[in-house]
């Protein structure tokens, strides 16, 4: 009687087995690799109404943040400023510029411009600017060097084991608050090894790890 | 097997052609994986909210009323004028110690060195890139101004200074003045104002007063 099954039938379940091994380690592979913030956000530089550059404004003028980022000590939220911040300078700088076309209309009109928003927690989740800046912590860690970007992108995470990272060993992230809008500031090279834990203990720093602090 | 594997093969490379790595930069929005209440129907400030008729989601006060907690009232803390006149308070309304000119000097820094300079004589980094007028802090005209009138040009701005009320709170403003008038008085100071302890020192730092006889004899003819 002829043989119904060729014979490599014979490996068949190995080479099923192998291959369901296979598929299911890359999909694994790749819902590890691509299914978290680190791949969905970082990255993120949507294309702005006005081609605005951080570099030329903090590096090579020297603006401090606060100077057009003014609530960021203040409240929660961390405003854009208005175009009438930009015409403080900009009715005279570049004053006929093209590039600059929507900031003088808006200014003329008070129709704001349409910025495209970077960062972005979900809604549940409660972030504060204020209770971080006025502890020290440099917008550094949260946004990336911001002060060497032409466009801003989206540099770090901003996931809940990112904040967490940090709420569980804040002492190493610390600076002397008037050091938290000075980016370019690396605080291992100015401060003593065992500045930031005592920091920590002489400013009471407490940041809490209650799901109630940040999901309210 | 072998197709098996030439698919397999493709399709991640596929996948990974695709999606490229993590931190790429990219224009699209972020994914959101599972948004399950990632966006709610309530209002962030500064984004748009059709429900109002201009558009926006940050409200101004409604015509007629003031916020709790505003600065409303005719005094002069608030507006640098006497009440119920239009004449400028002479000196600073708030009590000026060491904490408000620190304060002061910060916020200096932060809002005014960009077009004033560090020394507050109009030199600021601004200037190299086509701003002019800026006020030199040491003319005698604004060593004079009262402490009401500068609170003013800060507030609403002045000629082709624009205004700082929306970004520096009250309190900062009459730091700001109380740090300019300290920087006025750098210039204007003498010996006599330096505290008698430390008059020795600074003698001593200063360079000896060049003899009178050379001077004309080094001067080019
Ligand atoms: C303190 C003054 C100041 C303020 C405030 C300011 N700018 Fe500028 N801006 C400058 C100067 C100075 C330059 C450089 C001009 C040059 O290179 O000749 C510049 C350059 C620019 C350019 C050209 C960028 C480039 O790549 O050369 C744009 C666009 C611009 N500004 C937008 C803005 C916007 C939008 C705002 C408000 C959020 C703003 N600026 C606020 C001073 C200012
Ligand atoms: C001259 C005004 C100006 C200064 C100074 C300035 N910014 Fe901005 N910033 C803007 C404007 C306008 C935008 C919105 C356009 C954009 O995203 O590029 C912005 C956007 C941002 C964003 C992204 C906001 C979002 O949508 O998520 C971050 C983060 C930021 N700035 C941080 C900083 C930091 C940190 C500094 C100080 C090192 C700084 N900025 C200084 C004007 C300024
Ligand atoms: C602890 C982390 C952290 C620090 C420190 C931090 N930020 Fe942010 N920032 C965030 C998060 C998270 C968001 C998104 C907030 C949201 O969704 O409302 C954000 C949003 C912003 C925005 C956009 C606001 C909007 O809705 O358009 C600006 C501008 C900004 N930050 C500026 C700053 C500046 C300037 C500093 C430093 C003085 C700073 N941030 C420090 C985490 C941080
Ligand atoms: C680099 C360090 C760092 C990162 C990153 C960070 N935090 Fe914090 N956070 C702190 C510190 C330090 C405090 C405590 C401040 C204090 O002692 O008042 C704090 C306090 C807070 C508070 C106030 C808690 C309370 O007790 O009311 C909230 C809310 C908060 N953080 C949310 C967040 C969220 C959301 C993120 C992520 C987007 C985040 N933080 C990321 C350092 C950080
Ligand atoms: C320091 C702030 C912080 C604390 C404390 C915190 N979370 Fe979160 N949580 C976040 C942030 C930020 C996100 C949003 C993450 C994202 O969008 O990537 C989040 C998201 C979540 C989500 C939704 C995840 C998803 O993708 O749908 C759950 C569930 C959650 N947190 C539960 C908890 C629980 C339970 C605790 C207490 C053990 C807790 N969180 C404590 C900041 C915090
Ligand atoms: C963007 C550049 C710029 C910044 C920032 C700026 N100024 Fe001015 N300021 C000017 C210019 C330009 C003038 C000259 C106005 C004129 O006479 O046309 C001026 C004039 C003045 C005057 C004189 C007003 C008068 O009556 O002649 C005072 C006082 C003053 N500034 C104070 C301040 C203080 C305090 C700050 C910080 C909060 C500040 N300025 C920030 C540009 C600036």
């Amino acid at each position: 009687m002829a043989n119904i099954f060729p014979r490599w039938s014979n490996r068949l379940p190995l080479l099923v087995i192998i291959g369901l091994f296979l598929v299911g380690t890359a999909a694994i592979a790749g819902i590890w690799y691509y299914f978290t913030p680190k791949y969905t956000r970082v990255g993120y530089q949507p294309v702005q109404p006005v081609p605005f550059s951080h570099a030329v404004h903090v590096d090579q003028i020297g603006l401090d943040c606060r100077y057009c980022h003014s609530a960021v000590e203040k409240s929660w939220y961390s405003n854009i400023p208005t175009a009438s911040t930009c015409m403080n300078c900009h009715n005279q700088v570049l004053k006929d510029d093209p590039r600059l076309a929507a900031i003088r209309e808006s200014a003329a009109t008070g129709i704001p411009v349409p910025w495209v928003q970077v960062h972005k927690v979900p809604d549940y989740v409660y972030f504060n600017h204020s209770v971080h800046v006025n502890r020290g912590i440099s917008c550094v860690h949260c946004h990336g060097e911001i002060n060497k970007m032409d466009e801003v992108y989206h540099a770090k995470p901003l996931s809940m084991t990112f904040c967490l990272d940090c709420h569980r060993n804040p002492a190493p992230n610390l600076r002397p608050p008037e050091k938290v809008t000075d980016l370019a500031w690396n605080p291992h090279q100015h401060l003593p090894k065992d500045w930031g834990e005592k920091a920590k203990k002489d400013w009471k720093v407490n940041a809490s790890q209650n799901c109630s602090a940040c999901h309210r | 097997m072998r197709y098996f594997l030439l698919i397999f093969g493709l399709t991640i490379l596929g996948v990974m052609l695709i999606a490229g790595k993590r931190g790429d930069i990219s224009r699209r929005p972020p994914l959101e994986v599972f948004p399950d209440m990632d966006r709610m129907p309530k209002l962030r400030p500064q984004t748009r909210a059709d429900f109002f008729t201009d558009g926006m989601s940050s409200r101004l006060p409604v015509a007629g009323t003031v916020a709790r907690g505003s600065a409303w009232q005719d005094a002069p803390v608030n507006t640098g004028k006497q009440p119920g006149t239009t004449n400028w308070v002479e000196v600073i309304p708030v009590a000026v110690n060491e904490q408000l000119m620190k304060r002061g000097q910060e916020r200096y820094t932060v809002y005014c060195l960009v077009c004033h300079g560090a020394a507050g004589d109009g030199k600021g980094i601004t200037g190299k890139y086509g701003m002019v007028a800026m006020a030199n802090f040491h003319d005698p005209r604004l060593v004079k101004m009262a402490d009401g009138e500068i609170f003013n040009a800060i507030t609403f701005g002045k000629n082709l200074m624009g205004p700082y009320g929306g970004q520096i709170p009250i309190e900062d403003r009459w730091a700001i003045i109380a740090y300019v008038r300290a920087l006025q008085r750098s210039r204007l100071a003498t010996l006599d104002d330096v505290p008698a302890d430390h008059r020795d020192a600074l003698r001593r730092a200063m360079p000896p007063p060049a003899p009178a006889t050379n001077a004309p004899a080094a001067r080019p003819q």
